[in-house]
């Protein structure tokens, strides 16, 4: 059909109307995405470049190598090695079944573990690394690496851990290391962002969670460039983190390690401090068990077997543990009496065996009696009267004060855990804590460390260290951090008379020296170590009138939880003082049988700075020692060490 | 715009001395928009030419030989077998719903053997010739008349309904933009496009007042769709993912931008569909502000062209044409940068020339064979 030139008129004046007022909307169009470009280009840059960097930038921690602990020799007690583990990515692995079961040819497997690791591997993302194995032996590892191809997605990896290399001689003042927990972290303000690190290791007892901070070091950091699915793709910055600092323990290892094995089966605790420094050269706890253990992850039987254990292997003994002191305490009592100027040095009671106080029959531990007893026989011959006596003429104000000063019933500031404060009974004591009037008898059992009282190893050490020196010794655990060492303290006075202390320390002397000591079996015979000390042997039950009247059962006809708890403390040589022990059986028996021949080896170690010379026994004595000393199993002499470093990346 | 060359004004250029009166600029331009898609495509493979920009560059080759083929072809053979493209083409998009080739939820592609075709690109362009035949056709003075409004809304919802059951929502609203930009284009009363403004505003109310009834008349992703346009920071890990990483991307580009394969965001993933819809993000993303309104700018040159040769041209079925096929070219780039820049809920459109897409390249290619067919032939 032909159009008629005003048909072609009209249209193109139409098309011209409708193209222009088209043109004009899409002109619009266009500019309001030209706005909205620099709105969001231009404008709003540095807000979009930060989303960005935000998405593609991540900081990733490197967990610092922890502090290692070194003995005061140098030794290391605990060290990072290298733990080479495997972990599986599911999305380069494919079936992760398929390869692990390629792997357990060369990592033995249980059926079950594969099965949480199945379901666990299951659980997390595609890309996330799941540890197969951990712990592997080198030949384990190198397997791995070797047969790469054959086991897709699996990495060999290498990774440092805690590892104490004494095994259990330091459990109880190091304490260990392990995996963060929740509760871990709900107890911490602001945690360090490290402790998220699943791989991470954090103090959980002892010296290892007092010096947490100290120990762990500070984080490295990577900046890496991660793609939308998390995976890395490259590195922009490495910042190596920090290795935490070197700690060097008071610690000996030699004599830490003989006193662990001198204590032996035994449920007991022994300190060992230098009294000129406060240095504690031993704290052992027995039995004692093997921190690798709960740094690996324990298993529920063998924590059931420690828990179970009547001999209660996790608790240390040497701060935790808290015993009434026994006849260990007549030195407090005796400085109590003299100090108050109530007695002098030649003051005497008259022990027949008994007293009778307020209606009540107190018994000496000898039954025949003592006869007429001054301050220096009462320690030796350890008369119970005397003290009696005593205690009803200075009251119990002045026997716990003393106690406090000796430091008992104060709680010693040293990095380890749950440390027990004692108890230096008095009148307000009781009444906040019983609600009861003090009486009179209490004062007669407190004055020989029975009753109320109670005092843990490590505060008989310092008590010891006190009479001694007439100083003020407080024990220290921290010889140097990181190379800086803390120096030495100066102990102010005790404030006691000098010949106060000296009669103390004469009948410490005449208890191992003297003619009728009760521990004179016990005695060193070379005149340069001549050693001081006092045997204790503390009730765990009482003693009915009935059952004194039918005969005392021996300790050995009970059974073991009723005996008696022995104890001994000691120090030595007893002209210049360096080393103060204190040993504590638990239901050992006496303390002389038991507990004194413990102290004296182990002084004699510390006083030796190695085996205890045999010349330094009695002569009838020396053969025996030297068949109990060959069967020892000490450890092997101080090698030292491979320093746990940073591991390779 | 022909100054480079003397003409007669009612002697039309015939045999090889019609390449001389070609629109060599407009040409060009394509030629420069589709160059900045294979620079993208080059990019967001991570540097590697094979992966898309190569198969795209073939493509481009073939289309702009068709192109120019098409430009040799008498207008008057478009406008005679309009009608018969049109209705193939609806035989096509019901083939695509009986037996189409599914693909990511949505049966779009017909499986030919060598070649899948995608049969609503093609009815875009078919849809626009029968509409211009037919405004050509009709009396001026009855293109206003209801029931000669009729005819083309029957033309339009024809094939967008056959589309929307694929379901492609994006492609059935450009239809009806397309073809809402014809009747414009036409004359047909501005009262009518007021009236349909007015019912698509109620429609939307119901739609959004529908949702979680019986009657609900979209899916459930086209709903989670319009929740995240409406705030694409809800979700910024689920359904506003996306929109919120495009945005990341194009508004980290600055001024200059990152540089040349150095966009964060598209490297390392983060970007979705980043050789497709979302290309425009890593070209914003690494040219920045220079290199995005460069290609607006382009983009608007090829539309300030279309609007020229149509008011130039004294053919009615001619500037129809270059209109129809312009203004589909611009719903194109307009609603896929608007969705890019949050300003328009993300529906399922390439950028034009420069996504990665083979029938679309080339479909675009040969329209504009027809614009330059109008453009060489016009009547002078």
């Amino acid at each position: 059909m032909k159009k008629s030139s005003r048909d072609i008129h009209d249209s193109t004046r139409s098309i011209h109307r409708r193209a222009l007022m088209l043109g004009a909307i899409q002109a619009a169009v266009v500019a309001t995405l030209g706005w909205r470009l620099k709105t969001m280009q231009l404008d709003r840059a540095d807000e979009f470049r930060l989303l960005s960097d935000g998405n593609s930038i991540k900081m990733r921690l490197l967990p610092p190598a922890r502090g290692l602990i070194h003995d005061r020799s140098g030794l290391v007690i605990a060290g990072n090695e290298a733990n080479y583990r495997a972990t599986i990515t599911r999305e380069e692995a494919g079936d992760p079944a398929v390869v692990i079961e390629r792997l357990r040819r060369l990592v033995p497997m249980t059926d079950t573990a594969v099965a949480a690791l199945l379901a666990e591997i299951d659980k997390r993302s595609a890309i996330t690394p799941v540890i197969v194995a951990d712990r592997l032996t080198w030949d384990q590892f190198a397997s791995i690496a070797v047969n790469a191809p054959a086991l897709p997605g699996i990495t060999p990896e290498s990774g440092l851990s805690r590892s104490y290399p004494r095994a259990g001689d330091f459990a109880h003042v190091l304490g260990y290391v392990g995996p963060v927990s929740d509760y871990d972290l709900s107890k911490i303000e602001n945690p360090d962002p490290v402790l998220m690190l699943p791989e991470f290791q954090l103090g959980k007892l002892g010296v290892e969670a007092k010096l947490e901070e100290v120990l762990r070091g500070k984080a490295g950091r990577r900046r890496v460039e991660v793609n939308s699915a998390g995976r890395e793709m490259r590195e922009l910055e490495r910042i190596e983190g920090q290795q935490g600092a070197t700690v060097q323990m008071t610690l000996d290892a030699g004599l830490q390690n003989f006193a662990i094995q001198r204590l032996g089966e035994e449920s007991a605790a022994a300190v060992v401090m230098d009294v000129q420094t406060g240095d504690i050269l031993a704290s052992a706890s027995a039995p004692t068990f093997d921190p690798n253990l709960f740094v690996r992850g324990i298993s529920s039987a063998d924590y059931k077997a420690l828990m179970e254990h009547d001999h209660r292997p996790l608790a240390d003994k040497t701060v935790q543990g808290v015993y009434p002191p026994g006849s260990t305490f007549k030195m407090v009592t005796l400085l109590a009496g003299l100090e108050s100027g109530l007695i002098d040095s030649r003051s005497h009671f008259y022990c027949p065996g008994h007293t009778t106080v307020a209606g009540r029959r107190f018994h000496c531990w000898s039954r025949s009696g003592h006869g007429s007893v001054g301050p220096v026989d009462s320690l030796e011959r350890s008369c119970d009267v005397f003290y009696y006596e005593l205690a009803q003429k200075i009251g119990i104000d002045r026997m716990s004060e003393m106690a406090r000063r000796m430091g008992i019933g104060v709680r010693p500031d040293l990095p380890m855990s749950a440390i027990a404060e004692g108890i230096a009974p008095d009148r307000n004591w009781k009444r906040a804590r019983h609600g009861q009037e003090w009486q009179i008898g209490d004062s007669i059992n407190a004055s020989i460390g029975q009753g109320y009282v109670l005092a843990s190893p490590l505060q008989l050490a310092v008590m010891t260290a006190r009479v001694a020196t007439g100083l003020e010794v407080a024990p220290r655990l921290i010889r140097a951090i990181d190379g800086t060492a803390v120096p030495d303290p100066v102990f102010p006075p005790l404030g006691l008379e000098e010949g106060n202390l000296k009669v103390a320390r004469a009948g410490m002397d005449a208890v191992m020296n003297g003619g009728s000591g009760t521990a004179a079996k016990a005695r060193i015979v070379r005149p340069e170590w001549r050693m001081a000390g006092k045997t204790g042997t503390s009730q765990v039950r009482n003693i009915t009138a009935a059952e004194r009247a039918r005969g005392v059962i021996r300790n050995d006809q009970l059974p073991w939880n009723r005996r008696d708890h022995a104890l001994f403390v000691c120090y030595a040589p007893y002209e210049a003082p360096r080393y103060a022990v204190s040993v504590v059986v638990e239901h050992g028996g006496g303390g002389s049988a038991v507990a004194a021949p413990i102290a004296r080896d182990i002084l004699l170690y510390a006083l030796a700075g190695g085996l205890p010379p045999l010349d330094a026994y009695p002569p009838g004595q020396r053969d025996e020692i030297r068949e109990m000393l060959a069967r020892m199993r000490l450890a092997p002499s101080p090698v030292a060490q491979a320093s746990g470093g940073r591991a390779r990346a | 715009m022909s100054s480079y060359l003397d003409y007669k004004p009612d002697q039309a250029p015939a045999g090889w001395r019609k390449i001389l009166y070609l629109n060599w600029p407009l040409a060009f331009l394509l030629a420069a928009v589709a160059s900045a898609g294979f620079l993208m495509l080059y990019s967001v493979a991570g540097g590697r030419l094979e992966t898309w920009a190569e198969p795209q560059m073939e493509r481009f080759a073939v289309g702009f030989v068709a192109m120019i083929a098409l430009a040799f072809t008498p207008i008057w053979f478009w406008r005679s077998i309009s009608v018969a493209a049109y209705v193939i083409c609806l035989g096509l998009l019901l083939a695509v719903d009986i037996i189409g080739h599914n693909a990511m939820g949505a049966q779009r592609w017909l499986d030919l053997g060598p070649i899948k075709l995608q049969p609503s690109e093609v009815t875009k362009i078919a849809l626009v010739l029968v509409l211009a035949a037919y405004y050509d056709w009709l009396d001026m003075s009855k293109v206003s008349r209801p029931l000669w409004v009729l005819v083309p809304l029957a033309l339009i919802l024809m094939p967008t309904a056959l589309v929307v059951v694929q379901p492609d929502l994006g492609t059935s609203l450009m239809l009806v933009a397309g073809g809402g930009i014809m009747m414009f284009a036409a004359g047909v009363s501005l009262w009518y496009f007021a009236a349909v403004i007015g019912i698509v505003g109620g429609l939307v109310f119901a739609v959004l007042e529908s949702r979680g009834t019986a009657w609900q008349l979209l899916h459930d992703y086209q709903y989670r769709r319009i929740d995240t346009f409406l705030d694409p920071t809800s979700d910024p890990l689920g359904a506003g993912y996306n929109i919120t990483q495009a945005q990341i991307a194009l508004g980290s580009g600055g001024w200059h931008g990152r540089g040349f394969m150095q966009g964060t965001q598209s490297r390392l993933n983060f970007l979705p569909e980043k050789h497709t819809d979302f290309i425009f993000t890593t070209l914003a993303e690494e040219f920045g502000f220079v290199g995005s309104i460069t290609l607006l700018g382009l983009y608007a040159l090829v539309i300030a062209f279309c609007i020229y040769s149509a008011m130039t041209n004294r053919d009615r079925f001619a500037s129809l044409l270059t209109l129809g096929i312009g203004g589909t070219f611009f719903l194109y780039f307009a609603v896929n940068m608007g969705m890019v820049m949050g300003l328009m809920p993300v529906v399922g459109v390439p950028l034009p020339m420069v996504s990665y897409g083979g029938t679309q390249l080339m479909i675009l290619l040969m329209a504009f064979g027809l614009v330059q067919s109008a453009h060489v032939n016009r009547p002078r």
